[in-house]
């Protein structure tokens, strides 16, 4: 909590330096701070995404070394870290994986806050900061596979640098482009701006992590019953209960993180990404990383392109102001019968749209039959990932804010500590 | 929970494998593969026939660019000899880098001249450039090949079932000038690149039987490795990461539960 400090400085030299620079109580108060007792597993990714970000961080910056943001060479320069460079071969494929494992990490640590209203009074500025890392991510991510400079690199720039075309030219919509490229298409200059930017970006979010860390230590962690800190008792120090069990957490995601770079490294790349760029050769299909999947659908199920692009951006804004549209009291779902079901088929929601994403907009979820020409017919994506969209939209603007006015939730432990003694499974 | 946290790692990766099965020609067919599973190595008698077949037939129009000849002599490449740790040194390697012809310079007065290969040179490509391989092939770019099976879905079982997929064009197709029918390929049944093999088109060091399935086999596994170098160097830190992982797992969850002990949460 803010205030106090559980910090004693005993040797002289650390009295010298606390007076001057108080760094170790920064550190000490920022592990040794008072969180709900009853924290579960779902509390562990914030941990997690701390140290996927240094891996990122880390392995970034050796691949720097050896990356060649040009044309002509970045796509061979990834072959040579591959087969050249010592322990490349770990290196790339463990920056490329990581950042997947990193949206897998930051979507369950999303829609943990989601479920357990984290976002909620006192915490919505916690919430922001987040959805600012997250819009950093996406940036960065979506900068990061261009890098490679593969068909997919080239072409998802293309269409990505094109949404901003759909700004009206009246409205400056052709010169952002142009600006973005720096040129008249996706080339060398948008590579050596994307190179330089994808360097930036990681910084940007480790100030922001700084400030949603600090934003956090005010009024502590949220807990699965969503109901405040009273006393003494409802709470255990960060340090060590907690770092324990995120050491412990963390270990057991590196495995999973381990099982793909080790064992499936392409899984979850497009094999087009191992085809050199060419400007003149469209693939088939185009298709972004799968954690931005559930957006790309989105953008496709508008039939209008600038109402697609808005479509897009507003459905990430949206997440912005999710804590004024909530406006239940009650935190978390877990004594919200049915926000906790309208919260399941939220999240199913978003698995359908990444698969819609995935798919053509044509392809068929189901055939009905078959017409004169002899191809089948039937309820097409683009019509999924409408429908989807659409309850995408409505679980923020219709069904959270009504729910909280008309849903009886049910009856609250009077406490952490009480909710900990009455149930003897325990919080995870 | 962790099965929870499990599964929804699981889910991700369904998800993701969805959005890459699409694409044109027939699905592949499966086959057994000795590279494949957790502790899977090439078949190295496989991948030197298959770097035969690569160098008599395939390298007449394709490149390899990003293969150098030492590659072939390192730890887990179809030539490699424990006896040779720097692969330059590896005879068999030497040998191979001689046979090739390498455009070196420029001399003292400026002039490109040619040379025989050494190891440390990287494949030469068959054509000087892009459009003079176009030129010689009636306008179709064979592309490198040093990452075509992961370059493909599916590569190694596609570029098998394509190798000896070729057939007649079924009956009602018409088939564009020069091009040749096989069902397998992505770019749509009609490819410019006619069926490369024939039974006993090259004589194998090794007295092995040169029928087309077996050359397309041997290509495919040499492909692999050209694709995957250092595969079985990844699979082998792998199994010892997953293993000191799981130890560190277990000794952290026997700590998480000691600091716990007397805690009720």
């Amino acid at each position: 909590m803010s205030g106090s400090s559980n910090y004693d400085p005993k040797t002289g030299i650390e009295k010298w330096l606390d007076a001057r620079l108080p760094i170790i109580r920064l550190g000490v108060d920022t592990l040794i701070f008072p969180s709900p007792r009853n924290l579960n597993y779902w509390w562990t990714f914030g941990a997690i995404l701390a140290v996927m970000l240094v891996s990122q961080l880390i392995t970034g910056i050796i691949l720097a070394m050896h990356y060649v943001p040009h044309p002509e060479h970045a796509f061979d320069s990834i072959q040579h870290i591959n087969r050249n460079v010592n322990f490349g071969w770990l290196l790339q494929p463990m920056h490329a994986i990581g950042a997947s494992l990193m949206f897998l990490a930051v979507y369950i640590h999303m829609f943990r806050g989601m479920y357990y209203g984290s976002y909620k009074n006192p915490r919505e500025m916690i919430w922001i900061v987040g959805m600012v890392i997250y819009l950093l991510m996406m940036a960065a991510g979506f900068m990061g596979y261009v890098l490679p400079w593969g068909q997919m690199s080239i072409w998802g720039a293309i269409v990505i640098t094109n949404l901003f075309s759909a700004i009206p030219p009246e409205a400056a919509g052709q010169s952002v482009t142009q600006w973005l490229w720096g040129g008249f298409s996706v080339d060398g200059p948008t590579l050596n701006r994307f190179f330089s930017l994808h360097y930036l970006l990681p910084f940007l979010i480790v100030a922001m992590v700084a400030l949603h860390i600090w934003a956090l230590h005010i009024p502590s962690n949220n807990n699965p019953t969503g109901i405040s800190i009273k006393t003494k008792a409802d709470t255990l120090d960060f340090h060590p209960y907690y770092t324990i069990k995120d050491a412990f957490a963390i270990a057991v995601f590196f495995m999973i993180f381990a099982w793909f770079l080790f064992f499936m490294p392409d899984s979850l790349g497009h094999p087009d990404n191992l085809i050199p760029a060419n400007p003149l050769s469209t693939p088939a299909h185009i298709v972004p990383e799968w954690y931005y999947l559930p957006f790309y659908a989105m953008l496709r199920a508008v039939p209008d392109k600038l109402m697609g692009v808005i479509t897009m951006f507003a459905a990430i804004g949206i997440l912005f102001v999710l804590p004024w549209l909530d406006t239940s009291k009650v935190r978390s779902m877990r004594y919200r019968p049915l926000a906790k079901l309208f919260f399941f088929v939220f999240v199913l929601t978003c698995l359908g749209l990444g698969w819609c994403g995935a798919k053509l907009p044509s392809d068929l979820v189901f055939a009905t039959g078959v017409n004169e020409a002899g191809n089948a017919v039937g309820f097409t994506f683009v019509w999924f990932s409408r429908i989807l969209t659409l309850y995408y939209f409505a679980f923020f603007i219709v069904i959270l804010p009504i729910l909280g006015l008309v849903e009886k939730p049910k009856p609250r432990p009077l406490s952490i500590e009480a909710s900990v003694l009455g149930d003897t499974k325990g919080g995870a | 929970m962790l099965k929870r946290i499990a599964s929804l790692a699981l889910l991700a990766s369904l998800s993701a494998g969805l959005a890459f099965a699409a694409g044109g020609g027939k699905e592949a067919r499966k086959q057994n593969w000795k590279f494949e599973g957790v502790f899977g190595t090439y078949d190295k008698a496989s991948a030197q026939r298959g770097f035969q077949v690569f160098q008599e037939v395939c390298a007449a129009c394709h490149s390899a660019k990003y293969i150098a000849f030492y590659n072939l002599g390192d730890k887990g490449a179809p030539f490699y000899d424990p006896a040779y740790p720097n692969s330059n040194d590896n005879p068999v390697v030497k040998a191979i880098a001689k046979q090739f012809t390498v455009t070196a310079g420029p001399d003292s007065s400026g002039d490109m001249f040619e040379r025989p290969g050494t190891s440390a040179d990287k494949i030469p490509a068959p054509f000087a450039n892009e459009m003079a391989a176009m030129a010689a092939n009636s306008g179709a770019f064979p592309p490198d090949l040093s990452l075509i099976t992961r370059a493909r879905y599916n590569g190694s079982n596609y570029l098998y079932s394509l190798l000896t997929g070729y057939k007649d064009a079924p009956e009602g197709v018409q088939l564009s000038a020069g091009m040749s029918y096989n069902p397998y390929f992505t770019g749509g049944n009609q490819m410019a690149m006619g069926a490369p093999f024939i039974d006993g088109l090259v004589e194998y060091t090794d007295g092995t039987t040169a029928s087309v399935e077996q050359m397309s086999r041997d290509v495919t596994e040499f492909l692999t490795w050209a694709a995957d170098p250092k595969m079985e160097q990844r699979k082998g830190t792998g199994l010892m990461v997953m293993i000191y992982l799981f130890l560190l797992s277990l000794l952290l969850y026997g700590s998480y539960r000691a600091v716990w002990r007397d805690v009720k949460h």
